[in-house]
């Protein structure tokens, strides 16, 4: 680089950029916030889906599966599973459907042995997902 | 070596290269149960070896970083490091807490692992990368701690250089922004929200301030090149990692709840965070070019310079192909997610640890300056097996998430998952067979530490070697 660009114009350029953009950032982040009440459906934010959410933490589920398109790409998109499977009860029956030993030489869910309560839970969290304003994401059901 | 205290780095890149083994191995598992859908199962079903492999991976990049800050500090300081007790006390705490962890993945059920260690009080397991049990992060931040507090007093006490301020301002962005993975609020969004500040504001933000630094000094110390000229290349390239990094972070505020103006701040700003890594990749064939002497250990400086170059691909070019919002709207959490993630740690994190390591460990074991010709050639072997199989790894990746996206997401009649899925599994068999020369690569980077260690140093080229 040129001398007439010098060490100190550079290190200016870094401080005095970092600050602005950084402060920049949280400006938004504060609008954001703002925002969030009319988009992130916390109205449905009940104690059960507030379990639900822990049970969806404590088995991993994020290490196979999506969430609103974050995650493991192993196993289906599930922000949008209450619709695609039309309720709780078909996600309830899937989880409890799946195989101890999985399915020969196929990728299968493991049996997590969750009890109803749980069951339900994750149900009511996953259709609080499905309710949160993602911008019309995903582009169809197949998630 | 210049003092005696650098030592401390070498168990800290020894582990490294440990992890970094184990990480490959349950890689290959992963991408078999791609194919092979009940590999190991219900063993070891792809949720946990997924969380070995990423967390094994973060765990030696931070050995690494720390055994790099513990290598370079003293030397730009020019004295002793402040504590070496403290840094091998903390060497060995880190070591058992990440194996006692990645233990407990592999020996319980995750939920029983979350009951034993009490999730219930602090929760905030079960989250992408942030897997570990919350006693293990509070031991994060106490390792994380002790290290800044040992090679902080290090820098206060002695000379002041650009590398150590921007070594610094990396690591303690490191720590601090590390303390957001501790908030879990239950409304998902948030949730999401402040998790990428853990995630985005380490990979695009800080982290590239600690590589930007052990860059340099690594092409100052091989090329002789002026130290003004390298800081002031220093200061640019960080200045602009920051300026596109931080608002870049609205390129994951796209279809998670937030507000939709996100997509026009985090599509423009993000599509100009590809410009630090081209400086980058300027500004190391640029000082390589300009050498004042040649240096006998050419294997850092083609690690060096791979790292320029697969930075840039991979973070920079294969990031830009998938941060457009209405191109990310259709590839949003499919392979092309994931072959960017690839190329990205492979070419920024993994070679600039690699690239330290390499430059490092000779003085460690005794020598001079470099390791004997074989040992290089080696290594240099190594270094080509490993990259050529990413770029394949990636390519195989890439072709997986055109197809997922064109016969899931874009076509008319949209399939479903899992039909997709067996669709595109010739690229998967690919992939495999790519992550094996991966494999063969890193077996032979392993064994040019051994090959050719009794024979003597490689002296610079133009050297007459004495008969």
């Amino acid at each position: 680089m040129s001398q007439t660009f010098t060490k100190t114009m550079a290190r200016n350029i870094f401080y005095g950029g970092t600050v602005f953009f950084l402060l920049l950032f949280l400006a938004l982040t504060f609008d954001t916030t703002r925002a969030l009440p009319s988009r992130d459906n916390r109205a449905a934010l009940t104690p059960t889906v507030a379990h639900g959410k822990a049970v969806w933490e404590k088995n991993n589920c994020i290490g196979c599966h999506t969430l609103l398109g974050e995650g493991a790409y192993f196993a289906p998109e599930l922000g949008n599973v209450y619709k695609r499977y039309g309720g709780k009860e078909a996600i309830i029956g899937f989880i409890k459907s799946r195989p101890v030993e999985g399915i020969p030489g196929r990728r299968s869910m493991p049996q997590f042995n969750l009890s109803d309560k749980d069951l339900d839970a994750i149900a009511e969290f996953l259709k609080y997902v499905s309710e949160i304003n993602a911008a019309k994401w995903p582009p169809n059901i197949q998630g | 070596m210049q003092y005696k205290s650098q030592a401390v780095a070498k168990p800290y890149f020894i582990a490294a290269i440990g992890l970094f083994v184990g990480q490959i191995l349950f890689g290959l598992i992963l991408g078999l149960q791609y194919v092979w859908g009940d590999f190991m199962f219900p063993e070891i079903p792809f949720n946990v070896a997924r969380m070995v492999h990423t967390n094994l991976l973060i765990v030696w990049l931070l050995f690494g970083f720390m055994g790099a800050a513990y290598y370079l500090v003293p030397e730009e300081s020019e004295r002793e490091l402040f504590a070496p007790w403290l840094a091998h006390a903390m060497f060995w705490i880190f070591l058992v807490a990440g194996a006692l962890t990645v233990l407990g993945y592999l020996m319980v059920p995750y939920a029983t692992l979350a009951e034993l260690t009490r999730n219930e009080l602090l929760p905030t397991m079960g989250r992408e990368f942030l897997e570990q049990p919350t006693v293990t992060k509070l031991g994060i931040v106490v390792v994380a701690l002790a290290f800044l507090f040992n090679v902080g007093m290090t820098v206060l006490k002695g000379r002041k250089t650009v590398v150590t301020l921007v070594l610094m301002i990396g690591l303690v962005g490191l720590a601090v922004l590390f303390l957001f993975s501790f908030y879990n609020p239950d409304n998902v969004v948030k949730d999401k929200f402040y998790w990428w500040w853990v995630v985005h504001l380490w990979v695009e933000g800080v982290w590239e301030l600690i590589l930007g630094s052990i860059l340099a000094f690594v092409l100052i110390k091989t090329t002789g090149v002026d130290r003004e000229v390298v800081e002031k290349w220093l200061y640019v390239i960080i200045a602009m990692t920051l300026i596109t990094g931080i608002i870049g972070t609205g390129h994951h505020y796209y279809w998670i709840g937030t507000p939709e103006y996100w997509q026009w701040w985090g599509s423009i700003f993000s599509a100009l965070e590809p410009i630090p890594f081209f400086m980058m990749t300027v500004f190391a064939f640029n000082m390589v070019n300009r050498r004042r002497r040649n240096h006998p250990n050419k294997a850092a400086v083609l690690w060096a310079l791979g790292t320029a170059v697969m930075a840039f691909l991979g973070a920079g070019v294969w990031g830009f192909l998938h941060t457009l919002s209405p191109v990310n709207f259709y590839t949003h959490g499919t392979q092309i997610t994931a072959a960017h993630g690839h190329m990205a740690f492979y070419g920024a994190y993994v070679m600039i640890n690699l690239t330290m390591i390499s430059y490092a460990m000779p003085m460690l074991r005794g020598r001079t300056a470099a390791n004997s010709e074989r040992s290089q050639v080696v290594e240099m072997w190594s270094f080509w097996l490993m990259t050529v199989s990413m770029v394949f790894i990636t390519l195989f990746l890439t072709g997986a998430g055109i197809l997922q996206v064109w016969l899931q997401r874009f076509s008319e009649n949209p399939q479903g998952f899992m039909v997709v899925q067996e669709k595109i599994a010739l690229f998967y068999w690919l992939r495999e067979f790519a992550g094996l020369f991966f494999l063969a690569g890193l077996v032979t980077y392993v064994a040019s530490f051994f090959v050719g260690a009794k024979e003597p140093e490689a002296l610079p080229e133009g050297t007459a070697a004495s008969a």
